[in-house]
């Protein structure tokens, strides 16, 4: 019927050809050739992680801000445990018979075959009290973490914490972490944290079916090692920053130090301080939650985060403009009658009857009046309309680095504020403004965010006469100690070197004249160069301000000391920046015991009552200090940015 | 002609052959269970788990065999056209609808289950070629014929590769065998066999060695046939045409192929040996099988395949249980289990008067063969890793009951041939 009839031999001939052939491989692999067999019980092998150590952090003189220290973690294998005595076990690691059994339930529904933790991180007392004790509980083990440590419980802020990761970062840093990870959430350890996590290793070993361990693998020729993260050293002088946290005692402002030749900043106090230990360890939620509910908001990083209207420290930079500008010369005089009349109503009030006064005594006296007529000056008298001459105004003055981030080397800094032409345009609904419509600006009040580091910065440029390096945390990355480009590039502020022995000599005035603000905080044999502020504070009593640098000549030292709540500039952050000045150039303190006895027992916390000393000169631009318990607006950010 | 069908509807069914079939769904079970086996594992019925699933998909591809078997067995005849359509059609929807499950589009998902249209194109085409191939007196040896058998193989094949899936259009070019079966030229499967070696050395040589090699071996023929002109002729055209396809796998290996079907390939072939990357799935199923040994390690206690070192292992990769917890006793039963029904088919075929139920019969046993052959291949290294299921076997409900069509249509006609006219 069908011709091709044979030729179904030669397709039967082939399945059956193709089902030898697959045979013979099959015997090959499976029989004859050992290759293939792992060995001979069953086993197979496990992907075990290692975790590196995360770098360390040190402060410039290489001593330790944060290490990592051993924790012992209480692991259970619930399918090996056999009957033991519960009660002498909750007694060993001090817990109730009902946690027990929760503990042991939560472990056994995982899984009764794989390690489940049953206790986090037993100190070491419980440890070498279990330890002795192990072996009459089979099936539990302990594994031994490491954990951060700080030693000194110092620069909380700046340090940052870690915390297991949550969903949004593992998406965002595509399979390298899993659940249950650390990661840097806020602080140099978030800024950091490539560096500081280091390289995960790999140790394969086999296991049985049941998952239990057989032995390493190919004795560990697979194995990679896991390679430690990088050790961090930081700008900070330690000595320094515990010197300044304990000044800032009881005090709500922050201190920043900076070193005006490199900008690595050697002290940033953001007060209140917290123990960087309560966030690690069994009862880090607790302390979170604690942290974060604190009213005085400890964990809101103060020294970048918290924005002043600056006060009279302003007139420093309006003083420098104005003469890059060509609107005063160091000789230019202004009459004072006691405060500035602008337009047909306006009068902005000075503290003194300065009479006819020239650039360096308005620095060391703080006329208001003087820095009304340069305003004015830079704004309506330039031939240019004026909202363009501000613009022209503000740009000069964001070169100080005001206005914008500087770019510090720490997560969510914010960039302060001077508001645009654009905004007064709109404000007042024209650009027919001119000077009287902002004056405030000329004395450093009104609408002007600046944040402590930027103020820092500032004196770092005068310090310079002219310039500045990024202020920054980290000064050397590794063993290499290599250091991050955009902190060697000398940044310009726009002033001729020429433009600032004027104002440096009314600096120095300041402190070292009799009848300076700030002599009180003067210092036999260094010449500091500063300027007091006081900081109209809306919601309570004002905040005090110094700044300064020194010594003058070839200066070691900038500074920035913010108090809130504290009144006038001269009664408490010019003696804190004047101590800081003291203790980092000679280390030791000459002044006597009650002068830093006041200032480390002072209590100035908002609700608190004030103790005035007498004696003390009062600041040009001020206002009734009124006792509140309101939390200063600047504060009232919320602290959970740094989270995200 | 015969009466007896009326007196049971099961009446001159193959139960030989059913008895193949329920074994092997019965070994692919048990071995899917072992796949994903664990000690946590609480219930060998629980509906979440893949054995769980694949007992459901079980129980369907009874019922739907039943209900084959129920049918009249001209209805597949009939409707062949109709069939081939619609599942056409499918092919067409699931390249715009479809869901993308490891780089395929190939599922159109259809409440919690998948349908994969590529499966039902297999049998439908079956039916429509030997529809066609029936309906006539048409001839293998005429060019005509030959187009038209292409065409209905190849416009499945040609979406199929759209997806791209393919390891499934490959199977349609195993349904050669069927047409060389019905007279096609033997040369076209010699050329076929010559190219996969010319492919291979091409790959392996280089193309300078392999030229140097055709010209000494047509120099040879030349010298040793030289008073026969015509077959001169056949040996010159020849190596021109093993010129142009050397030089065109050269141009498709490296501008055409993705690089991971590259990646593959290197691997089988040995010239690279990436035991993370590509080579890590044939590595690992190797080991697995490999450490199976004579008698295996014993049910449920296979360790390679579980901890996930064997990736799909209870799809593609289902026989690498099989190797490694029954060692070579088991990997000898299931591939003599299927040998027996590869050839019981080819029995069932020959034993049908119409040249329909013949051709049919054949392109199950070549689409079962190629499956077969392909996915225990791919196993051991001796194909790249090509992802096609083991018939019966592997866990999925498309696969399955769509082999379950294929083979019952076969057992329906079988049954029901004396009935027929040819
Ligand atoms: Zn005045």
């Amino acid at each position: 019927m069908n011709s091709f009839f044979t030729r179904r031999y030669i397709i039967q001939g082939l399945f059956i050809v193709t089902a030898l052939v697959l045979l013979a491989r099959l015997f090959y692999i499976q029989v004859i050739d050992d290759r293939y067999k792992l060995s001979a019980d069953n086993n197979v092998l496990r992907k075990l992680i290692i975790y590196p150590a995360r770098g360390i952090i040190l402060d410039r003189n290489e001593k330790v801000l944060v290490q990592n220290e051993p924790v012992y973690d209480l692991m259970i294998i619930p399918k090996q445990v056999k009957p033991f005595d519960t009660v002498e076990f909750c007694r060993l690691i001090d817990i109730t018979k009902k946690e027990f059994d929760k503990k042991y339930k939560k472990a056994n529904n995982y899984s009764p075959y794989r390690a489940s933790l049953f206790e986090k991180q037993l100190s070491a007392k419980t440890y070498a009290a279990f330890q002795e004790k192990q072996f009459q509980f089979p099936g539990f083990y302990v594994l031994a973490r490491s954990v951060r440590y700080y030693p000194d419980s110092t620069a909380a802020q700046f340090l940052g914490y870690i915390g297991e990761v949550n969903d949004k970062e593992i998406e965002k840093y595509a399979g390298f972490y899993t659940q249950g990870d650390y990661i840097g959430k806020s602080g140099i350890e978030k800024s950091y944290e490539d560096l500081l996590r280091g390289q995960r290793g790999v140790r394969n070993i086999m296991v049985d079916v049941h998952n239990r361990e057989q032995g390493s693998f190919f004795e560990g020729k697979y194995d990679t090692l896991a390679v430690a993260g990088d050790k961090l050293i930081s700008s900070l002088d330690k000595e320094l920053q515990l010197y300044g946290e304990q000044l800032m005692n009881n005090k709500i402002g922050s201190v920043v130090a900076i070193e005006p030749a490199t900008g690595e900043i050697l002290a940033f106090v953001s007060s209140p301080k917290y123990d960087p230990n309560l966030m690690v360890g069994r009862q880090r939620g607790n302390n979170y939650m604690k942290l974060l509910k604190d009213p005085f908001k400890p964990m809101f990083i103060r020294p970048t985060q918290a924005e002043y209207p600056p006060g009279s420290i302003f007139k420093v930079v309006n003083a420098l403009v104005a003469q890059q500008m060509g609107a005063i010369t160091a000789q230019t005089t202004f009459h004072c009658p006691g405060g500035y009349r602008y337009g047909s109503r306006g009068f902005m009030g000075c503290t003194h009857v300065h009479g006819t006064i020239a650039l360096e005594k308005s620095i060391e006296g703080s006329c208001n009046t003087y820095y009304g007529y340069t305003y004015q000056r830079m704004i309506d008298k330039t031939g240019l309309k004026p909202f363009k001459a501000y613009t022209r105004w503000r740009e000069a003055v964001m070169k100080f680095g005001i206005g914008a981030e500087l770019g510090i080397d720490l997560p969510a800094e914010r960039d302060g504020l001077i508001p645009t032409a654009d905004y007064f345009t709109k404000r007042w609904g024209s650009n027919k403004w001119g000077s009287g419509f902002n004056i405030s600006l000329s004395i450093g009040q009104g609408e002007l965010g600046i944040t402590p580091l930027q103020m820092a910065n500032v004196m770092a440029i005068v310090a310079n006469r002219g310039f500045y390096y990024k202020p920054h945390l980290i000064k050397a990355i590794g063993d290499k100690k290599i250091i991050k480009e955009e902190y060697t590039i000398k940044n310009s502020a726009g002033i001729d070197a020429k433009y600032f022995e004027p104002v440096i000599e009314g600096m120095s005035r300041v402190v070292n004249a009799p009848g300076g603000t700030g002599y009180f905080s003067k210092i036999v044999d260094i010449e500091i160069c500063g300027k007091t502020g006081t900081v109209q504070n809306p919601h309570g009593a004002d905040h005090s301000v110094f700044v300064a640098f020194a010594p003058r000549q070839n200066p070691k030292i900038a500074i920035a000391v913010v108090v809130e709540n504290a009144g006038f500039g001269s009664t408490w952050s010019a003696p804190i920046a004047s101590l800081m000045i003291e203790k980092y150039l000679r280390d030791s303190i000459t002044r006597p015991k009650y002068y830093t006895e006041r200032i480390i027992k002072a209590n100035l916390l908002p609700g608190q009552k004030r103790v005035l000393r007498p004696g003390i000169k009062k600041d040009s631009t001020t206002s009734k200090p009124v006792a509140s318990n309101a939390i200063p607006a600047s504060t009232q950010i919320s602290s959970k940015k740094d989270e995200q | 002609m015969n009466n007896n069908h009326n007196r049971s509807f099961f009446f001159n069914v193959d139960s030989f052959t059913i008895l193949l079939f329920l074994l092997l769904m019965a070994i692919g079970w048990f071995n899917i269970y072992a796949a994903v086996f664990t000690d946590e594992t609480v219930s060998i019925f629980d509906m979440n788990t893949n054995f769980g699933k694949q007992l459901i998909f079980i129980i369907v591809a009874i019922i739907t065999g039943t209900a084959i078997l129920l049918m009249d067995a001209k209805f597949f005849s009939t409707f062949s056209p109709i069939f081939y359509a619609i599942t056409i059609l499918l092919l067409i929807v699931v390249l715009v609808i479809g869901r993308n499950v490891g780089g395929n589009q190939a599922w159109i998902p259809i409440g919690s289950f998948r349908l994969q249209p590529s499966e039902f194109a297999k049998w439908s085409s079956c039916l429509l070629l030997a529809k066609y191939l029936s309906s006539g007196n048409f001839k293998l040896s005429d060019l005509k014929t030959q187009v038209v058998c292409a065409a209905i193989l190849g416009l499945p094949m040609f979406l199929i590769m759209l997806q791209p899936d393919t390891g499934s259009a490959m199977v349609f070019g195993s349904l050669i065998l069927v047409l060389y079966r019905e007279g096609l030229s033997p040369y076209y499967l010699i050329s076929g066999v010559l190219m996969i070696i010319l492919f291979i050395t091409t790959l392996l040589f280089g193309k300078l060695m392999v030229s140097l090699a055709l010209i000494a071996l047509t120099g040879l023929l030349i010298y040793h046939y030289q008073k026969n002109r015509k077959l001169l002729t056949t040996f010159i055209a020849g190596f021109a045409l093993s010129i142009i396809f050397m030089f065109s796998v050269d141009f498709v290996y490296n501008h055409v192929l993705k690089s991971h079907q590259k990646g593959r390939i290197d691997i089988l072939l040995g010239i690279s040996t990436d035991l993370r990357g590509a080579g890590y799935n044939v590595n690992q199923s190797k080991i697995a099988i490999g450490s199976g040994g004579l008698l295996g390690k014993g049910y449920l206690q296979g360790t390679q395949t579980k901890f996930n070192f064997v990736p799909e292992q209870s799809t593609d990769f289902i026989f690498c249980t099989v190797g490694e917890e029954w060692g070579f006793a088991g990997s000898f039963t299931v591939i003599l289990i299927y040998l027996v029904l590869l050839l019981r088919i080819v029995v069932l075929a020959e034993r049908q008067r119409s040249s329909f139920n013949r051709i049919y019969g054949y392109s199950v046993a070549c689409i079962l063969f190629c499956h077969f052959f392909i996915n225990i291949a791919m196993t051991i290294g001796l194909m790249p890793v090509i992802g096609i299921p083991l018939p019966f076997l592997s866990y999925g409900g498309s696969s399955l009951i769509s082999f379950t069509i294929l083979l019952f249509i076969l057992l329906k006609l079988d049954a029901n041939r004396m009935g027929i006219n040819s």
